[in-house]
């Protein structure tokens, strides 16, 4: 045996040794490779590792903001958080998930249509996902689950916050409204993107949607860890959020909600402003709806009966009607025309009632007409054939710089609104531009009585109201309170300062800026817009005749008592152009269609020895300014006087309150 | 006198126990313990099943290594094709009646045990290859008949386990083959000529693989591609060894794991869950282990003198090593996802057997070195 195979057996095993030795050695290699690998996982790339593991591990859950409150001048909540008890169940956590929440229908009341859209819910969220079963109980319900609670295992009662307007429709055009946010909302707005949390109210329009970074506060941040199926294991961190900032606005409750009361039931806007800070104590469109009602999504019957209100309550007219302004324009026609030199105060024009001129008839608003009239009657009376007659000679194109001087044809506001309209001041350029014709010089007498191209909206007719009545100064309308707002002594003293620059002579400042040497143009506020201030307290003086003075427009709307005595202008503005016929007829207001009626309006300032606040009252097919704007703006007066005393008192008492 | 007994082939019992490799059985109690703890860790440190039976197991199957050390070499010899075609049989069993389990059929019901005889075939390949050879003359190694032979022997067994299908398992069949038949002499021309034959043939191949394999193998080259579906594996992998660092996250503290990122923990991946918690030093260490183990097992067959026990040790060493490599190289992205367990670490009582088995022949080789097998 050992002698037989010795040599094949020798070289059997010196084969097979060999081959051993070789396979060993490339054991060796492999197995280096294997090491290296493991180093460049775990040494070298161990912190991208570890990063992905992290990530896979840890899931952070935002939990919603709190959004920062609105406040009234006086520190009044308009709109807030309230606390809202909500009912969650957590299915997973559920012995048997159909019968606890029969049981659940049951102590609630739901109907059937809230059921099913709760089981559809169910059925499109993980088990372990908490389930909205109401987001809003009310009292009793919130009551009578907890009465049942310990046979009701996995319910959760639980209080959250949400957002209320406390009054209702009062401020709703002004503030807006928040509802869940959407697609678009998470597009457009980074904020709301990176601060998303199902359920997220965000504003969707006025002052909730423009100041909405602002308000929409921290997210507060659990952080878990999750397991492969995005379970949670266990809570590792907990970060508080952060509400958002609380804005203090400008206006004033009571003579917003009094705002609100005069424009019941009919369709129009109040504007209140302080005609030298520039604050608006309130800015009201009728009708208004209760913003309150988007918080859960709006129910269909509440939309329809909104949406299909012919008086359209979703519109903002405040901003975003535009009307022709109607004889309201005239105190800027008149002013612009003594302004240019066209005319002097004593110029005077026979009113027969109608005036022919191109081969048409303009008529005045007085068949009979006014008699000889000078500019004073002619604005006191607001006599159209003065104005036809004056227009002319002054031209559109002037006219539109003293408008656009003032305020119109410009946004109020630079960007809080972003439905806000500019409006429209006509001048020759314009209507090539526009509309390729060239202008026609029987356009300007309309425009000269407000008709026509020009359109307005009422905020702006405030606006210019105010800065004549401040003696013909630029200021800039604001809502909200900054805690280096001018106050009204601060404004004051910077007008007057201008005031004698102006009259020292050239205007070195304007000069600078003109050259390009000084800063921004934006230190025109409280500038003059005007050539001579006597031009201005000129139509002030007229504006106080047509209120107080017999024969004027709104004689009736007068008060006599000095401390709320204000000046005023009608304006009735035609919403389509009536004919002969028609206006033999002379039919009353309440026998012509209401879509057809003429538009009311009235501006107004006072209190007229030391004007404060100026307004804009427009009705909307109300009828004549002068029977149906101005005793609005007569009641009104007396709340805004008032008020002031409070206003003036409360500023005292917080000279750095903000919010 | 010991040679005297030896060749005469009476060793005494105390002589047996005396001359049994301690380093090795002892590297084997270590990889023992240490998979019932990574056992015990993918239960979230708890005791449960996996945990409970894979010990069970070890202790069971080491127990009966250590009685079957004590077998004659040549008993083992002797049944060296009988064992093959007893596990050939239980293949084909398997083929017709077998238990189905997640899409493939590859267990045997034998009552007290689910058994998976392509585990078995993993060692009764090498058992067989060794008794040829033994016997083949050197000179002979390279004939036609005996090239023919081995291949029918060695090829057989692997479509019946790709026909389960378990790719992983029938790669593992056929690599073991190989290298012993690489062991034995066959020409190295003859491997040149079939892996370039392989490789030319490889489109055809793929083309015949199951839409799954084929993912997973264009998965490997490039994870991202499907990072949620079939890449999901080998990325989950990845982050845990990555994330493991220098020394790891700590015993029963490996996220991956106790959160469910990592797929088949107890049994493929269960290096992957043992290197996201003991890290780069644990993860050499246990290389190490199993280098030990490889480097003992083929020190046994080096001075063995009979060529059945030597081909035999140096064939399983190999085996040992081309399992530990293909299982290591898979999790940590190296190659691409097959099925393939790390011997004793993974779960898997069948896998466990054909291991022990396998030892117990080394073992046997040990005590019986200065035999020769006629």
């Amino acid at each position: 045996m050992i002698s037989g195979g010795s040599d094949t057996s020798y070289r059997k095993q010196s084969v097979v040794g060999r081959r051993m030795f070789i396979l060993s050695a490339a054991k060796l290699i492999v197995f280096g490779g294997i090491i290296a690998q493991l180093f460049s996982l775990q040494i070298n790339q161990n912190k991208k590792y570890l990063t992905l593991s992290d990530k896979n591990r840890l899931r952070e859950w935002k939990l919603p903001p709190i959004r920062g409150d609105f406040q009234d001048f006086f520190g009044n909540i308009i709109a807030g958080n309230l606390k809202v008890y909500q009912l969650h169940i957590i299915p997973e956590q559920v012995e048997n998930f159909n019968s606890l929440i029969i049981r659940v229908k049951d102590i609630l009341e739901l109907d059937q249509k809230t059921f099913n859209k709760i089981i559809k819910k169910k059925n499109s969220q993980k088990p372990w996902e908490t389930l909205i079963i109401s987001e809003n109980l009310s009292w009793d319900q919130f009551v009578k689950i907890n009465f049942y609670l310990h046979e009701l295992s996995g319910v959760k009662p639980v209080l959250s916050v949400a957002r209320s307007y406390p009054y209702n429709e009062n401020y709703t055009h002004l503030l807006g409204y928040v509802a869940q946010a959407s697609q678009n909302d998470l597009t457009n707005n980074d904020e709301i993107k990176k601060k998303h949390v199902p359920g997220l109210r965000v504003g969707k329009i006025g002052l909730e949607r423009s100041l909405e970074n602002d308000l929409i506060g921290m997210n507060g941040v659990q952080r878990y860890e999750v397991n492969a199926y995005g379970k949670r294991i266990n809570q590792i961190d907990h970060i508080e959020g952060q509400k958002g900032k609380s804005i203090r606005l400008t206006v004033d409750t009571k003579i917003q909600e009094k705002c609100n009361e005069l424009l019941k039931d009919r369709a129009g806007s109040i504007s209140v402003m302080d005609i030298y800070t520039g604050d608006i104590l309130a800015m009201h469109s009728s009708p208004s709806f209760d913003p309150n009602l988007f918080l859960y999504g709006i129910s269909y019957e509440n939309w329809e009966s909104i949406r299909s209100n012919p008086k359209k309550p979703l519109i903002n007219r405040s901003i975003t009607g535009l009307y022709p302004p109607g004889s309201t324009i005239k105190p800027i026609v008149a002013l612009s025309a003594l302004e240019n030199n066209v005319i002097s105060p004593n110029f005077k024009v026979n009113c027969s009632g109608k005036i022919e001129m191109y081969g048409q008839t303009y008529n005045c608003w007085k068949k009979k007409g006014h008699g000889v009239v000078n500019l004073r009657d002619a604005l006191k009376v607001s006599c159209d054939t003065f104005f036809y007659e004056m227009s002319r000679r002054l031209g559109v194109d002037r006219l539109n710089e003293t408008a656009k001087k003032f305020g119109l044809g410009n946004k109020v506001f630079k960007n809080i609104f972003n439905e806000e309209k500019i409006g429209l001041v006509p001048s020759t350029e314009w209507k090539k531009n526009a509309l390729g014709r060239g202008w026609v010089l029987g356009e300007t007498l309309i425009t000269g009585i407000g008709q026509g191209y020009i359109q307005t909206t009422p905020l702006q007719l405030c606006l210019m109201t105010a800065q004549l009545a401040n003696g013909g100064f630029k200021i800039s309308p604001k809502l909200i309170v900054n805690k280096d707002d001018l106050t009204f002594e601060d404004v004051k003293s910077k007008m007057d300062k201008n005031l004698e620059k102006k009259i020292q002579g050239p205007d070195f400042d304007d000069a600078l800026v003109d050259l390009g040497i000084s800063s921004s143009k934006d230190d025109d506020l409280y500038s003059p817009l005007f050539r001579n201030q006597e031009n201005v307290k000129f139509v002030l003086e007229a504006m106080f005749a047509s209120t107080n003075e017999v024969r004027g427009t709104s004689f009736s709307s007068r008060i006599e008592d000095k401390k709320y005595q204000f000046a005023g202008k009608t304006g009735t503005s035609q919403v389509k152009r009536i004919t002969e016929a028609q206006r033999e007829l002379d039919l009353d207001i309440s026998q012509i269609p209401y879509e057809d009626r003429d538009h009311a309006l009235y501006i107004a300032f006072g209190p007229y020895k030391n004007p404060r606040y100026a307004m804009s009252v427009f009705i909307e097919h109300g009828g004549s300014g002068g029977s149906t704007a101005a005793p609005m703006a007569k009641k009104l007066f007396k709340v805004v006087i008032d008020r002031h005393e409070e206003r003036e008192k409360f500023k005292q008492k917080n000279i750095n309150f903000v919010a | 006198m010991f040679q005297e007994t030896a060749l005469s082939g009476q060793i005494t019992f105390f002589q047996k126990l005396r001359s049994l490799d301690y380093i090795l059985l002892f590297c084997l109690l270590i990889l023992g313990f240490v998979s019932s703890l990574s056992m015990y860790s993918t239960e979230g440190g708890e005791v449960l099943y996996h945990t409970k039976s894979h010990v069970i197991r070890f202790i069971v199957f080491f127990s009966m290594m250590l009685i079957f050390s004590f077998v004659n070499l040549k008993l083992w010899h002797s049944i060296g094709y009988i064992f093959y075609f007893v596990v050939l049989c239980l293949l084909i069993w398997a083929s017709l009646y077998g238990v189905k389990a997640s899409g493939s059929q590859r267990w045997v019901d034998l009552y007290f045990i689910n058994l998976q005889p392509s585990e078995l075939m993993k060692v009764a390949i090498i058992m067989c290859f060794a008794k040829f050879y033994h016997r083949t003359q050197i000179h002979l190694v390279n004939s036609f008949k005996n090239i023919i032979i081995p291949m029918v022997v060695l090829i057989v067994p692997i479509l019946l386990v790709v026909s389960q299908p378990d790719l992983g398992t029938s790669i593992l069949i056929g690599l073991s083959g190989l290298v012993v038949l690489w062991l034995s002499g066959v020409n190295a021309k003859y491997f040149i000529y079939s892996s370039l034959i392989l490789l030319i043939s490889l489109p055809f191949v793929i083309s015949f693989l199951k839409p799954y394999q084929k993912l997973r193998i264009l998965t490997f080259f490039n994870p991202d591609r499907d990072p949620l579906g079939a890449g999901y594996q080998i990325i989950q992998s990845k982050i845990a060894v990555g994330s493991g660092g220098l020394s790891g996250k700590g015993f029963l503290k490996g996220t991956q794991s106790y959160l469910d990122f990592l797929p088949e923990k107890h049994t493929d991946f269960i290096f992957t869950l043992f290197s996201e918690e003991h890290g780069f030093i644990g993860s050499v260490l246990l290389l190490f282990l199993y280098a030990i183990i490889i480097y003992r097992t083929a020190k046994i067959g080096g001075s063995a003198r009979s060529f059945f026990g030597k081909l035999f040790c140096y064939g399983y060493a190999s085996s040992i090593f081309i399992y530990v490599t293909v299982n290591m190289s898979m999790v940590l992205g190296l190659l691409p996802i097959v099925g393939s367990p790390l011997p004793i670490m993974s779960y898997g009582g069948s896998s466990m057997l054909a291991t022990m088995i396998g030892f117990s022949v080394v073992m046997s080789t040990k005590i019986y070195q200065k035999q020769i097998i006629a």
